[in-house]
């Protein structure tokens, strides 16, 4: 039903690109030969009619689910088919098959199997990685429970050792100790590792992870002592079974206690785990994949609301003329380039914390873990910092489209509400943003105490030499020249030196008033919070700043310049008290970035269109009608909106059951 | 009974809630009469919202059908009118859940606009439900631009018909409510064309369905849109019409006809248009804007005494989550600004009632200025309060995200008022052209309306506070808004007398300020709501535990906003640096304040659960038992046939065969 021929705003708009969008796709994918593998994958899912089903949209919940472990299944198996082992590839086949949304056997290839390999015993994994791995046993990880997300300590579920009987009993004492949310529990899974408070010899040990067999293998039919079911309907992740898990007096062997680490001997004698730093590891890898999410996310979202924009014409600028495409609106402009450029500046961080993450586990194989600390400090802040822009950033591109932009045609609904719990998930948003604050405040303690600090916050030990200054901070005199990033980097680096001194002194300031370090901690966290925003604000752009001099063609780093620069311009725009109070900028150098940062929006224009296609998003997995490549919106939505449910039949049932009686009766 | 972390909130509250309520309804007669109205819905099963969460788009429209078709038969029982007492209490007790929303659109704008005949034609067959009407005006390709619109509407002089057409693709219509399945008839806007010219945009009623079997009528082709993020209950409708001709009659003749030999005529003034397009927006901010911020910080703060996290002292119990200072920042804010903007909407409404009067004398001179702020504040308050609900969704952690909370709803339906009735830059800018006009009129000495005088008195001037507790004054932070209100208006228009004068046109230089126009516009109307809630609290007849908690709540809207836009109070140096760290602590200080009547404050909204539909919110606290009972109830809890089908030849080891 659809046009095949380009429309032609979007022929335009390509034509008159300044650089080849092929050229800053490798630089994304990060060679070539990389653009090239994961077109080769792509290809392998648009190409193979098992992959196809009707639009999600139009699905029942039940009805998405169902889809999502067909694909599923059928991943698992084709991914064997296809010798697809890299990870990285296995992530982009994943990915294209269920087009960046979630899917039932997330938690257990990416949770369950992974625990097996680094917790489990050679023994246990004999028993269990292999069926596992064949499927016969489907996994989750059941974590969060209805009363404790983050907080892992205050986790209810119990674990008490039965010597007697060499069992371990699992209870859930309490509605709050309900395990509730993991995803894959509510009725794919036929296991769990279950995490649970460990009673042995009268004692808690703490919490400990067990492998518990959830349903009937043949019928998969809870097993007696264990209840457990879908949460019900979310924003999104429909086609997710979210579940809960409650046990009752449900026994399970000793050897299935995860016993790499800590161990319970036969007769109830707990043996310590020796310390691991390798749980960073894994925390430190999520969060990176987040960032890298974030990015990607966002930059769905821009491809359609700036295929979109250049596709509609609204209104008039000059009186008499046609209407212009809405991206010539400098409001328009303002709402999407902005963003063009962050989701550009999370990729670059998200490829830098996977890269340092490579190399430092590197490290870790061989005993160096110096690094750790710092980059797990680091990747909290950023997930919260990055997470938290990007849910905004998704939600103006859908207002940017209006109207259209909120029915689900769109596709940015389902963008946002996909990507939106991971503000909440692998750790609250706001608590990360305090554990990066830990750790800046742990720095400059550090710093005043006359030690040196190195790595990303090493900027902090410039703030010893103004030690004489008596009473508030101003920051140090920075010349800043609003068209050289290299400079904006300076001024971004002095924020967030001048704000975690603030925030440094302040807690101080509390501490002497009170008693208690945790409620200085409290009553200074806003301030600390500010910090860290800084602080990742900070690293965002030096890491865009530093990726410029590595894009080897010139008109591709020319381009990347120009967003680099709105970029961080913008965000001093929108930041401008801290520059302003901190000394770092002044009235006159403000406006002058609000000026620069509008003239740049003009500069960017041109290239919008092709900025957002090197992205190489597939129309399948833009999932969007107004974000199609070929950009024929309108005749499109005609055909999309024929196949709604309420249009199934001519004339509604309703008519016959409550339209009709009413016109005759009154 | 009540959670124990809730009920020890409301122990301690400083103020009697009931009298808050009567002081939010505008009296204790008004809180009888809208809990009356509330218990007559609630108690009536067909109005129940009990599985809303677990229907599809077919049951949900289904069910708003049921429910419009039984309320009127309820209205007729109770002896509720349109001009009743009860009458607007109706749709908050609904929640909004309910069908033929437009067909009332439908009616007003044949009585606005239609001539006395067609009055008297139609309008007693909508009240009867003889039709069910709509309102087509969005095309596919036309929203907030009206004079874009595509469809024609071309007289036919030797039948005395408009022959309507939707020449293109872009010219369908698309959005109305009611017209994808339940209307029977649309005013539909068209451009007029007579021997060729055209005469712009115009209504015609047109019938879309059969009223015997419902079917289409010929040369209609209209449905569904297809699901959207919210509204499923509501049948947002496409139309196209392929020749279809409606009698000479059925052109709205209000201010112009057309004459039997095609002659165009128009009286009257069309400035009255604009006063539809103002009550609507007005509408709007309380029941779809303020309403849901209300109900979002209900739920939020309520959970937020319930829910337990982590210790603030080694050796306590947990602590609540209401306790941290991030939570409080996140939280409360957002609970003054309800309140900012239940104030705010008082003023609208008496502004407005005021000008209705002198319209009724035929005098607009106070249109322009109510045209400007509606538009303004429809757009300030709708964006604000969007916010607003997200930030208590994301407050609420991984429990917000299920649909059980009931925030995701309020949140996905509130983001609409952001685009309809006007999308919220366009109304901005509208707003910006009014106040760059008074600007220009009070700046050559001229008149200018009451709200807009503090444009001429532009003085560069310093924010005298000498400590953090001067910032609790009113009139000093109120001053500071003006301040820094006055000079982003004034800044932006000088920017664009300058581009004008150095040869840009005037449309480009318009374009290319249009940024700084918007935030113009946006301070001038966050200046008049920190402005009136000081006038308000002043004003306040209450006994003094409301007189004080409402000072805290205007003290922490006005803090709270200068803390976030330092910049923009910092700028010129009206409020220095030390001055902002005395703001921060000030804000800072309030928190812990209000935190303490936090759970009073929002019961004073006085939603019932049944109106909040959340299991994180109801009154008495018991978040867990709920959130688990109704997750039990969901349709995913059946058994799946995704088992059978898929998971048990998977389990049944398929794959080793690999």
């Amino acid at each position: 039903a659809a046009m095949t021929t380009m429309n032609p705003d979007l022929r335009r708009e390509r034509a008159a690109a300044t650089f080849q969008p092929e050229l800053l796709t490798n630089v994304l994918d990060g060679s070539a030969e990389r653009t090239r593998r994961r077109k080769e994958i792509e290809a392998l899912v648009i190409n193979d009619p098992d992959f196809q089903h009707e639009d999600l949209n139009f699905l029942s919940r039940s009805q998405r689910y169902e889809q999502a472990v067909r694909k599923s299944a059928l991943m698992v198996m084709k991914l064997r088919e296809h010798g697809i082992a890299n990870p990285d590839e296995i992530l982009w086949f994943k990915s294209f098959i269920h087009r960046g949304r979630p899917e039932p056997l997330d938690l257990h290839l990416g949770m369950f199997l992974p625990t097996l390999l680094t917790q489990a015993t050679p023994e246990q994994q004999d028993r269990f990685f292999m069926p596992a791995w064949n499927l016969e046993i489907i996994g989750t990880y059941a974590q969060t429970e209805m009363g404790h997300g983050t907080h892992l300590r205050g986790l209810e579920t119990t674990a008490t050792y039965d010597p007697a009987t060499q069992e371990f009993i699992l209870n859930s004492p309490t509605v709050t100790s309900i395990k509730w949310w993991p995803g894959g529990l509510g009725k794919t899974s036929n296991h769990a590792i279950v995490l649970a408070q460990l009673y042995t010899q009268g004692q808690c040990k703490g919490l400990h992870a067990f492998i518990v067999p959830i349903r009937q293998l043949g019928t998969h039919q809870p097993l007696p002592g264990i209840t457990v079911g879908d949460i019900g309907p979310k924003f999104g992740y429909d086609e997710m079974d979210n579940g809960y898990l409650k046990m009752d007096n449900f026994r399970i062997p000793r050897e299935n206690m995860l016993m790499k680490y800590a161990q319970v001997e036969p007769d109830g004698t707990y043996v310590k785990p020796v310390s691991d730093k390798l749980t960073y590891g894994t925390m430190v890898f999520i969060r990176s994949h987040i960032v890298g999410d974030a990015a990607r996310s966002l930059s769905r979202a821009c491809t359609i609301a700036i295929r979109y924009s250049a596709v509609r014409h609204q209104s008039e600028l000059k009186p008499g003329e046609p209407e212009p495409q809405i991206l010539d609106y400098q409001t328009q402009q303002y709402k999407l380039f902005p963003l063009l450029a962050t989701a550009y500046a999370f990729h670059f961080v998200g490829a830098y914390i996977k890269q340092t993450y490579h190399r430092i586990s590197g490290d870790i194989n061989e005993g160096d873990l110096s690094e750790l600390p710092e980059l797990h400090a680091l990747t909290a802040g950023l997930k919260a910092f990055t997470s938290w822009t990007a849910n905004a950033g998704i939600e103006q591109c859908r207002m940017a489209c209006g109207g259209h932009g909120y029915s689900r045609y769109s596709g940015i609904p389902d963008i946002y509400v996909t990507f939106t719990p991971s503000c909440t998930y692998e750790g609250e948003n706001t608590v990360m943003m305090l554990q990066t604050a830990r750790f800046l405040v742990k720095s400059y303690t550090q710093v005043t105490s006359g030690q040196q600090v190195t790595g990303m916050v090493s900027y902090l030990n410039d703030l010893s030499r103004q030690r004489i200054q008596p009473q508030h901070v101003s920051a140090r005199t920075v010349t800043v020249r609003i068209n050289d990033p290299a400079s904006l980097v300076e001024a971004y680096k002095a924020r967030a030196a001048w704000l975690v001194e603030a925030a440094a002194k302040n807690l101080q300031a509390e501490l002497n008033h009170r008693k208690s370090k945790e409620d200085a901690w409290n009553r200074t966290s806003v301030d600390l919070v500010r910090a860290s925003e800084a602080h990742c604000h900070y690293v965002t752009v030096k890491f865009f700043t530093a990726k410029l001099p590595e894009v080897g063609n010139a008109a591709v780093r020319a381009v990347l310049t120009e967003l680099c620069l709105l970029y961080a311009l913008y965000g001093i725009s929108k930041n401008t008290g801290d520059f302003l109070q901190a000394g770092i900028l002044t009235d006159a150098q403000v406006t002058q970035v609000n000026q620069r940062v509008k003239e740049l929006l003009a500069v960017i224009r041109p290239n919008a269109v092709a900025l957002v296609d090197s992205f190489d998003f597939h129309d399948l997995h833009l999932g969007s009608v107004l974000g199609r490549y070929d950009g024929n919106v309108y005749e499109n939505l005609f055909e999309w909106a024929k196949k709604s449910p309420l249009n199934e039949t001519e004339v509604h049932e309703s008519f016959h059951k409550h339209l009709k009686p009413m016109q005759s009766k009154l | 009974g009540v959670n124990p972390d809730l009920a020890s909130e409301r122990q301690t509250a400083s103020f009697s809630v009931e009298k808050l309520t009567a002081l939010l309804d505008g009296g204790v007669e008004h809180t009888r009469i809208r809990r009356a109205v509330v218990e007559a819905i609630e108690s009536d099963p067909v109005f129940s919202r009990e599985n809303q969460y677990f229907q599809s788009q077919n049951e949900r429209y289904e069910a708003a059908v049921r429910k419009a078709v039984h309320l009127q038969r309820k209205m007729h029982e109770l002896g509720w009118t349109e001009n009743g007492p009860e009458y607007k209490y109706i749709y908050r007790a609904l929640a909004g859940d309910v069908a033929f929303l437009l067909h009332r659109i439908f009616m007003r704008s044949i009585s606005m606009l239609g001539s006395d005949r067609q009055v008297a034609k139609w309008i007693p067959l909508a009240n009867q439900y003889q039709l069910i009407g709509s309102y087509a005006q969005t095309e596919l390709g036309h929203g907030t631009y009206l004079q874009g619109l595509e469809t024609t509407a071309v007289f036919d002089i030797s039948t005395q018909e408009f022959i309507l057409n939707t020449p293109k693709i872009s010219a369908m219509k698309w959005w109305p409510g009611d017209m994808g399945r339940s209307a029977t008839h649309t005013v539909v806007f068209a451009q007029l064309y007579v021997h060729g010219k055209c005469y712009g945009v115009h209504p015609f009623i047109l019938q879309i369905r059969s009223l015997q079997d419902h079917s289409l009528c010929p040369g209609i082709t209209a449905g569904d849109i297809g699901p959207k993020m919210n509204f499923e209950h509501i049948d947002n409708g496409f139309l196209m019409l392929q020749n279809v001709r409606v009698p000479r009659e059925n052109m709205l003749s209000k201010f112009c006809e057309v004459q039997p030999d095609g002659t165009y005529v128009r009286w009257g003034s069309q400035k009255i248009n604009y006063f539809t397009m103002t009550t609507v927006r007005i509408s709007l901010i309380s029941n779809e804007a303020i309403e849901p911020v209300m109900k979002a910080c209900t739920i939020a703060i309520r959970y937020s005494v319930v829910r337990r996290q982590s210790k603030l002292k080694p050796g306590d119990q947990e602590a609540k989550i209401l306790d941290y200072q991030t939570q409080q920042e996140k939280l409360l804010p957002q609970l003054a600004a309800a309140y900012a903007f239940h104030f705010i909407n008082d003023y609208l409404e008496e502004l407005f009632e005021r000008a209705y009067r002198d319209i009724q004398r035929k005098n607009f001179d106070t249109l322009p200025e109510l045209h400007a702020f509606s538009s303004g504040f429809k757009a300030m308050v709708s964006q604000y309060c969007t916010s607003a609900v997200e930030i208590c969704l994301r407050a609420c952690g991984g429990h917000g995200y299920s649909m059980l909370s009931g925030l995701p709803s309020l949140y996905t339906r509130i983001l609409a008022s952001c685009i309809y009735e006007g999308e919220n830059t366009i109304l901005l800018l509208q707003t910006a052209r009014f106040l760059m006009k008074c600007l220009k009129a009070a700046s050559a000495g001229q008149a200018v309306p009451p709200s807009v005088t503090y444009l001429a008195a532009g003085k560069p001037g310093k924010c005298p506070a000498k400590n953090k507790l001067d910032f609790l004054n009113p009139d000093l932070y109120t001053e500071a808004y003006q301040h820094m209100a006055a000079r982003l208006i004034s800044s932006t228009a000088a920017k664009l007398q300058d581009l004008v004068q150095s040869g840009v046109k005037k449309h480009d230089a318009w374009n290319q300020c249009t940024v700084q126009l918007a935030q113009a516009a946006k301070a001038h109307c966050h200046y008049i709501t920190v402005k009136n809630f000081a006038e308000t609290v002043e004003k306040l007849e209450a006994p003094a535990g409301i007189q004080k908690i409402m000072k805290h709540l205007c003290d922490l809207f006005a803090l709270h906003g200068i803390f976030s836009s330092a910049g923009l109070f910092l700028h010129d140096g009206y409020i220095s640096g030390a001055q902002m760290d005395m703001v921060t602590a000030s804000y800072l200080d309030l928190l812990p304040v209000i935190r303490k009547d936090a759970v009073p404050l929002v019961d004073a909204f006085d939603f019932s659960d049944k109106s909040l539909n959340s299991a994180l919110g109801s009154y008495d606290g018991q978040v867990y038992q709920r959130l688990y009972e109704w997750a039990q109830k969901s349709p995913t809890n059946q058994m799946s046939p995704a088992y059978e089908r898929y998971l048990k030849p998977l389990l049944h080891n398929k794959l080793s065969k690999l």
